[in-house]
């Protein structure tokens, strides 16, 4: 029977090399907004939006992360934030 | 080392009232004292604190307990230095003995850069008033025999931050204390109340929707910690916060061992002995977003392998349990208080992995800004605006939780 996702380590689903414990991951962040397209016409306000403000939702939470010990590639993913739960990214890569 | 009686009467368990001068919303530390300094220095004692579980069971359940104000920025070591003298009168102040122990906070060093770090807030730190001292790894074992200083480890001791009048209290005693008192002026303490959204009359509260029914409310403060972000998305307010957890651990109870408390950001531990005996340790955030109350085992490992490098005495002390609380890290490290865009909505966040320690500080200061509808003046540099005008207070340096 497959132990649950969540229960003791996290295991991530990484596109190119499958299901591997966290620690072979460093965590990427909740997907940012893109960068400005036009910088030049950006307020203050939007600037501190772009920097300083991800989504922090309870539940889903779309967010890259890096298989830094393995191949080394960046790809998306979404998890829940209570129950840790994963679900692969149709694109992944990004 | 005995722990007081406990008092026959705490408080009262009432139903809500229709309607609040104040709604404070989250009955941890931060909350209750709010609410016992909002009754107390200001009068205003229609007050109610709405609790989703029970009281005090979140963060302030949770934290290390460790007490300090050796931060690197004025803002900071005014707010923190502020809080560690009400600290030295608390237990009198609440009429209960809080187990406030002063007996000193060590941040050990373990690299160039920390030991500059160190020296750098030490002077900070005295140019504040405030108690800071340096020592090499002599001092380091004189002032705590049990700590390792051979150079032949890992990661050796260099040197360390001492504040003597840093310290530790009893948690719980600290939230039931200002509950207590918060009770006797006239505030209701409603545990098992969850906000379930806002009422609004243009961009001005009026209210809050509860499990238990509206409430309406003159002004409403959220104290929510790891789930003010989940509140001010209720009012379509975004904060700029990220909620991880951040796991602590207990041993079995020991003799007296452990004279003080030691801190080392570079290998991410933190550790003391309360005073019913357990050791306490606190480790490195989690890496990842999360609302779960639990972490992933290998910072534990980390953790405890850490702790042993420091004290190998500790090498056959057995783990008693494991937890996690959910902390409200902003992009400075440093706390969000004071008014939102929406009138008579107040934020109190952002206080991460060091809320504890600000616990009377961030009271006295929180309701003065609730009472006179403008921020103290120990709050006005941590306001929600420093994030458009760029005037961040960054203590990623004296935080003692890596970020």
């Amino acid at each position: 029977m497959e132990p649950p996702r969540w229960h003791t380590n996290v295991l991530i689903p990484c596109p190119w090399c499958g299901d591997r414990e966290e620690v072979e991951f460093r965590y990427g962040g909740p997907v940012p907004a893109g960068y400005p397209p036009d910088p030049q016409t950006v307020d203050d306000r939007a600037w501190a939006r772009y920097l300083y403000y991800r989504p922090n939702p309870k539940g889903a939470l779309e967010e890259r992360w890096v298989h830094t010990a393995g191949c080394r590639r960046w790809f998306r993913l979404t998890r829940d934030t209570v129950t840790h739960e994963i679900t692969p990214a149709s694109d992944a890569s990004a | 080392m005995r722990e007081p009686d406990s008092p026959r009467h705490l408080w009262r368990n009432p139903e809500p009232k229709k309607a609040y001068d104040v709604v404070i919303v989250g009955a941890g530390g931060h909350g209750l004292a709010t609410a016992y300094y909002l009754a107390k220095n200001h009068g205003i004692k229609n007050v109610a604190v709405l609790e989703r579980g029970w009281l005090a069971g979140g963060n302030m359940a949770r934290n290390t307990t460790v007490i300090r104000s050796n931060y690197l920025w004025d803002e900071s070591a005014a707010i923190y230095e502020f809080s560690l003298k009400l600290w030295e009168g608390l237990s009198a102040e609440l009429d209960y003995d809080l187990l406030f122990s002063q007996r000193g906070v060590m941040g050990l060093t373990h690299s160039l850069h920390q030991v500059r770090e160190g020296k750098r807030r030490i002077s900070a730190n005295q140019l504040n008033g405030i108690d800071a001292e340096w020592l090499t790894p002599e001092e380091v074992k004189a002032f705590c025999p049990i700590v390792n200083i051979s150079p032949d480890v890992r990661y050796p001791i260099l040197g360390a931050t001492l504040q003597r009048r840093g310290g530790i209290a009893k948690h719980d005693y600290v939230a039931w204390a200002f509950a207590r008192k918060a009770d006797e002026l006239g505030v209701d303490l409603i545990q098992n109340c969850e906000l379930t959204g806002f009422d609004l009359k243009g961009d001005r509260v009026v209210g809050v929707q509860t499990n238990r029914g509206p409430i309406a409310a003159g002004k409403v403060a959220l104290c929510a910690a790891g789930h003010s972000s989940v509140l001010a998305s209720m009012v379509g307010l975004d904060l700029p916060i990220q909620s991880y957890p951040l796991q602590a651990l207990v041993s079995e109870l020991l003799e007296p061992i452990l004279n003080c408390v030691v801190l080392s950001n570079d290998i991410h531990v933190y550790i003391s002995q309360a005073h019913k005996g357990e050791l306490v340790m606190g480790a490195g955030m989690d890496a990842y977003n999360s609302y779960g109350q639990r972490g992933s085992p290998h910072v534990i490992e980390y953790q405890l392998a850490a702790a042993l490098e420091i004290f190998p005495i500790f090498s056959r002390v057995h783990v008693l349990r494991t937890w996690a609380g959910i902390v409200d890290v902003t992009p400075d490290a440093s706390p969000i208080v004071g008014l939102t865009p929406i009138e008579n909505l107040f934020i109190n966040c952002g206080w991460g992995t060091g809320g504890f320690k600000a616990t009377p500080a961030a009271g006295w200061t929180y309701a003065q800004t609730i009472a006179q509808g403008q921020p103290h003046p120990l709050n006005t540099p941590f306001t929600l605006e420093r994030f458009t005008t760029g005037a961040l207070i960054d203590e990623h340096g004296a935080a003692a939780v890596a970020h």
